[in-house]
């Protein structure tokens, strides 16, 4: 199915599996956090995985898909899939214009370009505040009905809205890896100049990854606000931006199970490190030392290793 | 005189104050393997990446099939049919043997921004990636990952690449460096079976595939041109033998 191999399908299957008992044993709320992250962590995860570069500024598609979402819901009373969807357009429009000033640039150069593109979106966040509320963010975002017909209130019927589209994400990523497309962005993060002298326009690859990863982390921030029911400035700001790669290394670079293992610690964190205080940061800190020592491939990625798997 | 295929006039490359190319005046007949020889140094990978635009010329001009070709992109000289090798083996080494013939015979296809569909369909070039396999005596290695190929047959895998694209005019950066004896043999064989209807240009340091496969050489040393011919007149000419030799033997 989908071409996936015999240990990703099992995987996948895994993943279902999981996927359908998670709101009946752990908080639905969390479980869909993890999934809302996790699409965000799938898309960084193809620009840091398939084209080798680090974006520092991915919360300002983030940020925006949610703003955009939030905005578009609570104060046009839209649906809530109109309002993911148009989440997922900016994120690709912005994707577009931030892709195009930097995509040309490598590593540090990247990173700083990227980061320094998502601090005007910061500012513009905190500046526009008819539409972002500023400090306050955008509360009571409400859920309302999809397509107009089914009441999301509760949250086992928001679940099922979130758990399709992280299926959904999934499969997506997957494809677009294992496309004919993604087999000559392979190439190019192989051996670049090789691309480029078999007639391959290697920057527009990457552009295109460069959107899809945005679009990816807009779906994501859509689908967060409308869980949530509320947007914040946290959400568009550099630690969140810092987040997600964490995320992605904890993971595994490149590996398609990586970003929702990712995504999984980290929320977990979050909750279960809360009472502690400031000593969360510390904490977190020391776990990611401790990671980033014991599995380098990240967790997803020393697995495969171990099992001489792609997964 | 036979048409030319590829034409350049003054051509020249300084890098910060060292002339690398100088006034390199080329011209490749069509239909004809033009070889470029040289000691180290002397600018031959730069004329190659000077003609394929990885490199921008500080002056002159190129000409490929009568057409200015000296402000295009890299990837645009590609898709007109004028294709490279590298120097040092350039290979996609976590792609498959075939995969990587692949790459190049999927460029074709055009529309290769199609994310959403299912790389199933490049199977279809499975047969003739085979035969391009076959060719260069890699028939056994088409599912062993590129990077794990030795070095002489991620040289034969490169030149199956580039020929995969069916190019007019193919520049070929030493084909045979660092192969065996019988690899440099199936090679030589090779480029005199795929130049029907082709021109080359090749970079080369062995002198018998120098000698038994061109029509013509031009000899570079220190940027410029030292003289040009057949074999007989560029091997007789006294000021070559001093550039390779040294003074002693002129
Ligand atoms: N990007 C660059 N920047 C500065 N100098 C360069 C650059 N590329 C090449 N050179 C210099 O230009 C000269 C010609 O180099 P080139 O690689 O073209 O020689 P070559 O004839 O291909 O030699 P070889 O037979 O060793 O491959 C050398 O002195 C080299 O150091
Ligand atoms: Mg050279």
């Amino acid at each position: 199915m989908f071409g996936l191999t015999r240990h990703q399908l099992l995987g996948f299957a895994v993943l279902v599996v999981v996927v359908i008992a998670a709101p009946f044993v752990l908080y639905p709320i969390v479980v869909m956090q993890v999934m809302c992250y996790a699409i965000f962590a799938m898309g960084t995860n193809l620009l840091m995985g398939s084209v080798g570069l680090l974006s520092l500024g991915q919360a300002a598609y983030f940020g925006l898909g949610g703003y955009v979402a939030g905005y578009l819901v609570e104060s046009l009373g839209l649906t809530p899939e109109v309002g993911i969807i148009a989440g997922a357009l900016a994120g690709a429009a912005l994707g577009t214009v931030f892709g195009w000033l930097s995509i040309r640039r490598q590593t540090i150069y990247f990173a700083m370009i990227t980061l320094a593109l998502a601090q005007i979106i910061y500012f513009f966040a905190v500046q526009l505040t008819d539409f972002t509320g500023g400090e306050n963010g955008i509360q009571g975002i409400p859920r309302g009905k999809l397509f107009d017909v089914f009441p999301l209130t509760r949250d086992l019927a928001i679940y099922v809205v979130v758990a399709v589209i992280f299926l959904a994400a999934f499969l997506f990523v997957y494809r677009v890896v294992h496309s004919p497309f993604g087999q000559v962005v392979k190439a190019i993060r192989d051996n670049e100049p090789r691309a480029i002298s078999l007639g391959y326009k290697a920057t527009n690859y990457k552009w295109v990854i460069f959107i899809l990863a945005a679009t990816l982390a807009g779906i994501a921030g859509g689908t967060k606000a409308m869980v949530m029911g509320i947007q914040t400035l946290s959400d568009v700001g550099t630690s969140v931006s810092g987040l997600v790669v964490l995320m992605v290394l904890l993971g595994g670079i490149g590996t398609i199970f990586g970003p929702i293992i990712g995504a999984l610690i980290v929320v977990a964190m979050q909750y279960y490190l809360a009472p502690f205080g400031a000593w969360v940061v510390v904490i977190q800190g020391a776990i990611f030392m401790i990671c980033v020592l014991v599995f380098r491939r990240g967790i997803i990625g020393e697995l495969a290793y171990r099992l001489r798997a792609e997964l | 005189m036979a048409e030319a295929i590829l034409e350049t006039a003054g051509l020249s490359k300084v890098f910060g104050g060292f002339s690398a190319v100088s006034d390199v005046k080329l011209r490749i007949e069509t239909n004809s393997i033009h070889a470029l020889i040289g000691p180290n140094g002397a600018g031959k990978t730069t004329c190659f990446n000077l003609l394929t635009k990885f490199l921008q010329p500080s002056a002159g001009t190129i000409h490929f099939q009568g057409e200015d070709i000296t402000r295009l992109k890299p990837a645009d000289i590609a898709r007109r049919g004028l294709v490279r090798s590298f120097q040092i083996s350039a290979v996609f080494g976590h792609l498959t043997a075939a995969e990587n013939i692949r790459i190049a015979l999927q460029r074709k296809r055009g529309r290769s921004f199609d994310f959403w569909r299912s790389d199933a369909v490049l199977r279809r070039y499975n047969d003739r990636a085979h035969e391009l396999l076959f060719d260069v005596g890699l028939a056994d290695a088409a599912a062993t990952p590129a990077a794990e190929l030795s070095y002489g047959r991620k040289r034969a895998l490169e030149i199956a690449t580039t020929l995969a694209l069916d190019p007019v005019l193919m520049l070929l950066d030493e084909p045979t460096a660092g192969m065996t004896e019988a690899d440099v043999l199936r090679i030589v064989a090779l480029i005199g079976r795929i130049r029907a209807g082709r021109s080359i240009l090749m970079v080369e340091h062995n002198l018998s595939v120098v000698s038994g496969l061109s029509d013509r050489i031009t000899v570079l040393t220190r940027g410029r041109i030292l003289a040009e011919g057949d074999y007989q007149t560029v091997a007789n000419n006294r000021d070559v033998i001093t550039a390779y030799l040294g003074t002693d033997y002129a």
